[in-house]
């Protein structure tokens, strides 16, 4: 297995190169989940709360997003940001902040789904108690939210799990342009497609080490959360 | 010490409440002036939660009106209300008080002092720092209460207080009501009970499929009940 024994060199060996994909790959995924979990929580909360016609549809449709396929997100921003897009003036294609935009189109989806069933039920169960105490709207949705905490980390988990394992997007978006635009995923797909398995191999575990380490810290997280606040 | 304030007498006219073209309560007309506690009897589906939330203002009848005070302008944040079944907030014993302090506006400085008087009130200064989902059945509901009277209500509402708590946790609620009582604040609450009803009620009134059969002073009433199905209720039999 020489390709396996190539990779554990390559990570132990310190490479900058590698670590400079890691750090971008961390990054571009983390702001993509901030970005997400920002608009992701509230607007899950707004529309678990309130009531307007077609609301129904909307869910369907936030349901639906959530397996937006990744090229299809990518081919829609690339061509808002090209020149001759409405976003061009921008300057932002095969940026960094391209490959943020496009996961975080990915993600938000996800959280904003995943946070509005969680709110929604909760609602249920503290709709008459915070009426009765008269708790206006904001104060109902900031208690929900706190509340729901720990159940809406499941949601930026899973948002953070699609956009780190995300290709498709950010390779068209980013244009996999070495040291400025290449991530773990799209160097995975290059090095695989060149041949170099080793280094293909290596990142993969190192993608999947840190996918497992954020899900073990969560849940760490959670479960001591949920001792302290019952 | 309270004063009486604008919420009583509470009075309905008439009013009805209709679900889902089920009625549940019926042309209901009463009113609960000041004094001992006013508790309501009757069967499952009876309509005494019902009775409850729009008395407490949650609820709006159907038909017919429901007034609160002399001129008709009681003030809702005077109104508190526990339920049957009460919902925890996922946070400790003393900081779901202060939440329920935080939502009747009362000042920051002042809300430690009164945390700590409330659960003291109702036998739970040991279990401030508890988180309040895992405090047991009766300790759920006598929380309950001291968030309901974070707001200083001047009414309180309580639905079945001591349904599912053993003999020891529904006499130490009864002490709580009691006490409550005693702060001059009226008390307005259904039970099954009808030990319970003997013992803590200055006024009883009975409600079955959704109409007030009967409205009486607690001692008349357990002594000579004027309907058939009252009587038949204080007998134990079970009332269709």
């Amino acid at each position: 297995m020489p390709d396996h024994a190539s990779a554990f060199d390559l990570l132990l060996s310190g490479d900058p190169a590698l670590f400079a994909i890691v750090a971008l790959s961390l990054a571009v995924s983390l702001s993509a989940v901030f970005v997400g979990t920002i608009i992701g929580i509230p607007l899950g909360a707004l529309i678990a709360l309130t009531r307007f016609p077609g609301r129904e549809a909307v869910i369907v449709v936030l349901n639906a997003m959530m397996g937006l396929p990744p090229v299809l997100v990518g081919l829609a921003i690339f061509l808002a940001l090209s020149h001759s897009g409405p976003l061009g003036f921008l300057g932002l294609l095969f940026t960094p902040q391209a490959m943020v935009v496009a996961q975080g189109v990915l993600v938000l989806p996800i959280i904003a789904a995943i946070a509005r069933q969680t709110i929604e039920d909760l609602w249920g169960e503290y709709r008459d108690e915070l009426t009765a105490m008269r708790v206006g709207a904001l104060g109902c949705v900031w208690t929900l939210i706190w509340d729901a905490r720990f159940s809406l980390v499941t949601a930026v988990l899973a948002g953070f799990g699609r956009a780190a394992a995300e290709v498709g997007a950010i390779i068209i978006v980013g244009g996999n342009i070495q040291g400025f635009t290449r991530t773990m995923t799209t160097s995975i797909a290059l090095e695989t497609s060149k041949g170099d398995l080793s280094l293909a191999i290596g990142l993969g575990i190192v993608l999947v080490a840190i996918i497992v380490s954020i899900n073990a810290l969560a849940w760490l997280a959670r479960r001591a959360g949920e001792r302290l606040a019952g | 010490m309270h004063t009486p304030d604008s919420n009583l007498p509470i009075a309905f006219e008439q009013a009805s409440v209709i679900a889902n073209g089920v009625t549940i309560l019926d042309r209901v007309s009463l009113s609960l002036g000041h004094g001992a506690p006013t508790v309501l009897i009757g069967p499952n589906g009876s309509g005494k939660t019902t009775f409850l939330k729009l008395a407490m203002g949650l609820i709006t009848p159907s038909s017919g009106r429901i007034s609160w005070g002399t001129h008709g302008n009681g003030r809702l944040e005077q109104r508190a209300i526990v339920f049957q079944h009460p919902t925890m907030l996922r946070r400790s014993a003393a900081s779901n008080v202060r939440y329920a302090l935080n939502a009747a506006r009362i000042p920051r400085k002042q809300q430690q002092a009164r945390v700590d008087e409330l659960l003291a009130l109702v036998g739970l200064a040991a279990l401030g720092d508890r988180p309040a989902r895992r405090m047991s059945g009766g300790e759920q509901k006598r929380l309950a209460l001291a968030r309901a009277l974070a707001r200083d209500p001047t009414v309180l509402f309580l639905d079945e207080p001591t349904a599912s708590l053993d003999p020891a946790g529904a006499r130490a609620f009864e002490d709580v009501i009691r006490t409550v009582v005693s702060r001059n604040i009226k008390v307005v609450m259904a039970t099954h009970d009808l030990g319970e009803a003997k013992r803590l009620a200055g006024e009883i009134v009975v409600l079955h499929r959704g109409r007030v059969l009967e409205t009486s002073p607690a001692a008349v009433f357990f002594d000579s009940p004027k309907t058939s199905e009252a009587k038949r209720f204080i007998s134990g039999e079970l009332l269709a």
